[in-house]
């Protein structure tokens, strides 16, 4: 191996450079974190802790009691202003709540209906195979009434951000009461770490106790960003549970296939591995 | 001559037993497979919390 550095004058060297460098590189990154100009880590935002969610590993599904309590957080806060495009109130039906559950919540709204003989437009009771309508007619008016910023479509926002439901979770749950000292925010932005950049146009919007759970769960923030949260992964990845249990199917029977072919070689290849070759040179 | 290789005299029976087969065992590994992943996840899945949430009222009709 390595010949041992035998001068102690040598030995002094190696053990300052090294303390050069680690000292260096921990001031630069220390700098680095200070500052949220263009590729620090202020700049991409603070990096949120991994959560145990119950649906995470291979073979575990959503908590659907967690499901329908978020939908109620979806739908009596965050509906307010942002919309959920690609959810159905069928998609609902058989995941978080019966399917007169789920008329009932569209017969209350007014969807547009043919016109009529005169080509006046008509109104209609919501049904099953609507979509759940947005806050607002267009993005201009969404970002009207909320100073300029759009509230981005939440049907797929879990896969479309990095760090995914422990994301969300840290965002909604990661409001400081106060900006820390010497940040400057835009007028009409709230301080967030987690948000990249630290400034984002939404304000915090969960407080405890705002909404009232039916199953009798305490609505803590935590737990509403929690059930928002899932209620959100639902939404983007509404195949997750059949996904998950058609990868174990898969699992299974790739893996008795590989094990019959590992078999099955070995059935073939024994006579000729196990056979000897013997020459027996033409006697003169 | 066996059970098993009176299976491969003729085509059409060879094939009827492979598609036969198939069936029986997608049949049976699915419904296996399923009670094991339902077992697994008892309490998170709709119909082990529906209850809790229904009070034994509208529980089965129209819905799943
Ligand atoms: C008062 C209106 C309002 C409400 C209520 C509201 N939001 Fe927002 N939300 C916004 C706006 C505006 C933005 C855009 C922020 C920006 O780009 O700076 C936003 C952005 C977001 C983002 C994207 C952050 C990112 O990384 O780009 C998520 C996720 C989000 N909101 C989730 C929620 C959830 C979940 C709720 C309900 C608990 C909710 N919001 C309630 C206005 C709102």
């Amino acid at each position: 191996m390595f010949r041992a550095v035998s001068t102690p004058l040598a030995q002094k060297f190696i053990t300052g450079a090294v303390a050069t460098t680690g000292l260096g590189a921990s001031y630069l990154l220390y700098q680095d974190s200070i500052t949220a100009n263009a590729m620090t880590a202020a700049e991409h935002g603070l990096h949120p802790p991994a959560y145990g969610w119950s649906h995470n590993g291979m073979f575990e599904t959503f908590d659907h009691a967690s499901i329908r309590r978020g939908f109620q957080v979806y739908r009596d806060v965050c509906a307010a202003c942002h919309s959920l495009d690609r959810i159905a109130w069928r998609n609902l039906v058989g995941v978080s709540h019966t399917a007169s559950e789920a008329k009932a919540f569209c017969e209350e709204l007014e969807y547009d209906d043919e016109p009529d003989d005169e080509g006046a437009p008509r109104k209609r009771p919501g049904k099953l195979a609507d979509y759940l309508p947005s806050p607002y007619e267009n993005e201009q008016a969404a970002r009207a009434a909320n100073q300029g910023a759009l509230p981005p479509d939440l049907s797929l926002i879990v896969k479309a951000r990095h760090g995914a439901c422990d994301y969300i979770f840290s965002l909604l749950t990661g409001y400081p009461d106060e900006p820390p000292a010497g940040v400057v925010l835009p007028p009409g932005s709230n301080y967030n770490p987690y948000f990249p950049g630290g400034s984002i146009a939404m304000g915090r919007v969960l407080f405890d106790e705002l909404v009232e759970y039916e199953d009798g769960t305490p609505a803590t923030t935590s737990q509403m960003a929690k059930d928002v949260t899932t209620f959100l992964n639902w939404a983007a990845e509404p195949e997750h549970d059949d996904r998950k249990k058609w990868g174990l199917k898969a699992l299974i029977v790739t893996s008795s296939l590989y094990l019959v072919a590992i078999w099955v070689k070995r059935f073939k290849w024994q006579p000729i591995k196990n056979r000897k070759i013997r020459f027996d040179p033409p006697k003169k | 001559m066996s059970f098993i290789a009176s299976l491969f005299q003729r085509n059409s029976i060879y094939v009827a037993t492979i598609f036969g087969g198939a069936f029986a065992f997608q049949g049976f590994f699915d419904v296996a497979v399923t009670k094991w992943y339902e077992n697994h996840n008892k309490g998170k899945l709709w119909h082990d919390v529906k209850g809790k949430f229904l009070d034994g009222g509208d529980e089965d009709e129209d819905d799943e």
